[in-house]
């Protein structure tokens, strides 16, 4: 064996230089070797917990890998005997207590528990099996919660809480009960969850999974009563095929087109189609906002996770959110208002199926905004990975698909609304519109290579006549944090916000093909950027078919009919579901009946104190008898906070005064004070 | 007779005040919210977490490690058996089962409704010497057997109702 040089250690032997890598486990991989881990992942900090990342370090021990900073010197060795029966020894402790149910888990294939399983060789388990029971948590419309498969990694909780600022879900409880549950053990719709998916990403077992909606898609196909359209969202079409063994990035839109329409959908429509439509709606409200008619800087709306997220921790900001729709639901009101006259069909019978790289899309559907009479414009959303699956299951051979085209109109796209499917692209879209639209600018520029790259957040700066024009994009929860913010305290100045909730904007959706690296993002990234190079049209005002659209129903953008059907309104949203404090016993049989809410909003907006001098009043003027005064959480008017509600009454930006005021008056009319009855 | 909200509400507020509401002081927080309300109800952990700037679900992670922290209301007075092996030996159990029956208490079921008693079984509180040790509120009783823990019980029960006692 060669003695390490300076900057170098050895690795089985080998010597290998250290290069800046924060821990043993990069070096290792570096040197080309797959060391097991269940609890590392670059973007997210050490947590040390799983042990499968063991090496024996030569004069001192055993030692986790993924937590061992380099050193001149070491020597390491990863697969001593001893070694390979404490990765067996720590895989078959998992496999005793999970509930393995391999072949009908939404995991099968995607597991890391199974495949490590299978690469360590583990072919029996020495322990008596304790398996939990499961208890699958099914309460939203994008995720199942199955704890009974979870093996604590905690690779969820810091995604959730590092990536996304929000830490909806914690370990809890101790021992053999440890477990990573939501508030309360409350369902996970009655939290704050945002619904992104991506903890269902990073989870190397069944314990979170995207939610399925294939058995109510296959019903309504062979439904001859019904008329099943489908749209196909930017994303997925540069990642399906790593579903079938292609490289990611590899742009398969004909095949999927093909396998749509064998699946037996009448139409094929492309997201995208509605994304040039968003480009031209929210181009043109940031227009009239610039030009003095609304809140700056505006919010980009497209992204369901990111909405949610505002509604709930940045109710304030709500007025400077485009109040555009995103593409999908766009395109689903759309269809749903013409199709059926077109084709002479009754729009009970015509369903809009979208295949999105996302599980918050799921949510979205559902938002009581989008339906109409009671229907929602888009009744199912399926994932990327439930294409695929569709696929399989009708035993479609992708890759040899003899490619087809979409149906027109909504099948037609420029490469402004392709690229949205990307972070920084509904930026550059909308910059390529912009900058056409104001007077006297120059609006040939296509390619803004400043909107596009890898950082979280972008600040670019565009010359637009004698003004400069400043975007922010940003994707990751905590990322939009930080700017919100920045904006709130003035640190930031911006005139357009692009936010996605997931890493790399949609490319990176929880619902795509699972991917451990950010390399397979980049690569779908580029399939998009280079779609719209091959494509004709590159800017959403040129798609003659939107145009058309504009002609025939829409009349101009931002109409009455416009606001109709593409535009949305936001509502402040608690994070928390719970009864109001329920600390007095008795029910109150007091006439009057104050709730001061105390929820994040309205704590920061001095509730307490509101609270504290409501009640000194009470005691003061011998009232407890007749006001009942309680503290309640979030009334959902956290933008107008402090909100009290004095029996039916709710009054906003409450203060001492107007309570006191509201009050008396109900009193007065109840029974009228006596004079000086203080 | 429970404290109107208002003022209890008051107290939570006080204990966040007196940590600067840092939210390193957690568990002390949420000791002292357990010494004022008995438990951690969870609006009061909402309320917490909110002060703080904490997920709730890391305040109910924090609320959940800790043997010691109660998520349920609790009783005026906390019975602890100890069934610990010195205890288990003595025959802690027949005393559980007296005063699950006298009290209308099951394993599930440890606080009574009118929240007067919880009855608990902890394992060994280091007076195995005494063994069976029963510990009532701080007070620490050796060598018991059914019978006394009724009595002490009977006791309480007597002492918590007056009137009743009078009127007989
Ligand atoms: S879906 Fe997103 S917000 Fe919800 S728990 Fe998972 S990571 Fe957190
Ligand atoms: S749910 Fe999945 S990611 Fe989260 S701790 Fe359990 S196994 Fe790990
Ligand atoms: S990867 Fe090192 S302990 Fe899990
Ligand atoms: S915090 Fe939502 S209304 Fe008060």
């Amino acid at each position: 064996m060669t003695p390490a040089l300076p900057g170098q250690l050895l690795i089985d032997g080998k010597s290998v230089a250290i290069e800046g890598e924060r821990n043993l486990l990069e070096l290792i991989r570096k040197a080309g070797i797959e060391l097991p881990t269940f609890c590392y992942h670059s973007e997210l900090s050490v947590y040390g917990a799983c042990r499968l990342c063991l090496v024996q370090v030569e004069g001192r021990g055993i030692l986790p890998a993924c937590s061992t900073p380099p050193e001149t010197g070491l020597s390491i060795r990863t697969a001593t005997e001893e070694i390979r029966q404490i990765r067996r020894l720590i895989v078959e402790l998992l496999l005793a207590q999970h509930h393995s149910q391999c072949p009908t888990c939404g995991k099968s294939g995607g597991c890391q528990l199974q495949s490590l399983a299978r690469r360590l060789g583990v072919d029996s388990v020495r322990f008596k099996p304790v398996p939990r029971l499961p208890t699958p948590d099914r309460s939203t419309p994008s995720l199942v919660r199955d704890t009974s498969k979870c093996i604590l990694c905690g690779d969820c909780v810091r995604y959730c809480a590092e990536v996304q600022g929000i830490g909806a879900i914690d370990f809890a409880y101790r021992g053999a009960q440890s477990a990573v549950v939501p508030a309360f053990n409350k369902p996970l719709s009655d939290v704050e969850c945002v619904l992104c998916g991506q903890c269902a990403a990073i989870c190397p077992t069944g314990a979170l999974t995207p939610r399925s909606e294939l058995p109510e898609v296959w019903k309504v196909l062979d439904d001859p009563t019904r008329h099943v359209v489908v749209q196909l969202a930017p994303a997925v079409r540069v990642a399906l095929g790593e579903q079938f063994g292609l490289e990611p990035g590899t742009v398969t839109t004909g095949q999927i087109v093909a396998a749509l329409k064998a699946l037996g959908f009448a139409e094929v429509y492309d997201t995208a189609f509605a994304a040039d439509l968003t480009v031209i709606e929210e181009a043109e409200e940031f227009l009239k906002r610039k030009g003095g008619g609304g809140s700056l800087p505006q919010f980009s709306s497209c992204c369901p996770a990111w909405v949610k997220f505002a509604e709930q921790y940045y109710p304030d900001l709500l007025p400077h959110l485009s109040t555009c729709r995103s593409p999908q639901q766009m395109l689903g009101s759309l269809v749903k208002a013409t199709l059926p006259a077109r084709l002479k069909i009754d729009r009970q019978n015509l369903v809009m199926v979208s295949i999105m790289p996302c599980t918050a899309k799921k949510f979205e559907a559902r938002r009581p905004e989008f339906k109409t009479n009671d229907q929602p414009d888009v009744d199912f959303v399926l994932t990327t990975q439930e294409l695929a699956r569709m696929i399989e299951e009708r035993g479609l051979s992708f890759t040899r698909l003899e490619p087809a085209s979409m149906d027109m109109p909504f099948g037609f796209k420029t490469g402004a609304g392709v690229i949205f499917g990307s972070s920084g692209g509904v930026s550059e879209a909308v910059l390529r519109y912009a900058l056409e639209k104001v007077p006297g600018v120059k609006g040939d520029a296509i390619e803004f290579q400043e909107t596009r790259g890898d950082a979280e957040r972008r600040v670019v700066t565009v010359a637009c006549g004698d003004q400069q024009l400043t975007l922010v994009i940003v994707s990751g929860l905590r990322k939009a944090r930080e700017v919100a913010e920045e904006i709130k305290s003035g640190a930031l100045k911006a005139d357009f916000i692009e936010v996605m909730a997931c890493p790399g904007g949609c490319v990176g959706g929880a619902g795509q093909p699972l991917s451990r690296s950010s390399e397979a993002r980049r690569k779908r990234s580029r399939g998009l950027y280079d779609t719209d190079r091959m494509l004709e049209l590159h800017k959403a005002q040129d798609n003659h078919l939107v145009n058309r659209c504009y002609q025939e129903v829409l009349h101009a953008p931002g109409s009455h009919e416009a606001h109709d059907l593409l535009h949305t309104v936001y509502h402040s949203r608690r994070r928390i579901n719970q009864e109001n404090l329920r600390l007095s016993d008795s029910p109150p049989t007091q006439p009057v009946t104050v709730r001061i809410c105390v929820g994040t909003s309205c704590y920061l907006r001095g509730a307490q104190e509101l609270l504290r001098d409501v009640n000194r009043f009470v005691t003061d003027r011998q009232l407890a008898e007749r006001v009942d005064v309680r503290a309640t959480f979030c009334l959902e008017a956290c933008d107008r906070g402090p909100t009290v509600r004095i029996n039916e009454k709710i009054l906003h930006r409450a203060d001492l005064g107007q309570v006191i005021k509201s009050i008396e008056d109900i009193l007065e009319v109840l029974t009228p004070l006596p004079a000086g009855s203080t | 007779m429970p404290l109107p909200l208002p003022n209890r509400f008051d107290r939570v507020c006080k204990i966040l005040d007196d940590h600067d509401r840092n939210p390193a002081h957690l568990i002390p927080i949420l000791q002292a919210v357990q010494d004022e309300y008995r438990y951690l109800p969870e609006e009061i952990m909402v309320y917490v977490a909110t002060s703080l700037g904490l997920p709730p679900a890391r305040v109910y992670g924090v609320a959940t490690f800790y043997s010691h922290f109660a998520l349920e209301p609790r009783g005026k007075y906390i019975i602890r058996l100890c069934d610990g092996t010195a205890c288990h030996v003595k025959a802690s159990i027949p005393i559980l089962e007296a005063l699950q029956r006298r009290l209308d208490l099951t394993p599930q079921r440890k606080t009574t409704p009118d929240l007067r008693f919880t009855l608990e079984t902890v394992s060994c509180l280091g007076a195995c010497g005494l063994a069976p040790v029963l510990v009532i509120n701080e007070e620490v009783y050796g060598q018991v057997t059914p019978a006394r823990a009724i009595e002490l019980v009977e006791a309480l029960i007597a002492k918590e109702s007056p009137h009743v006692t009078a009127n007989a």
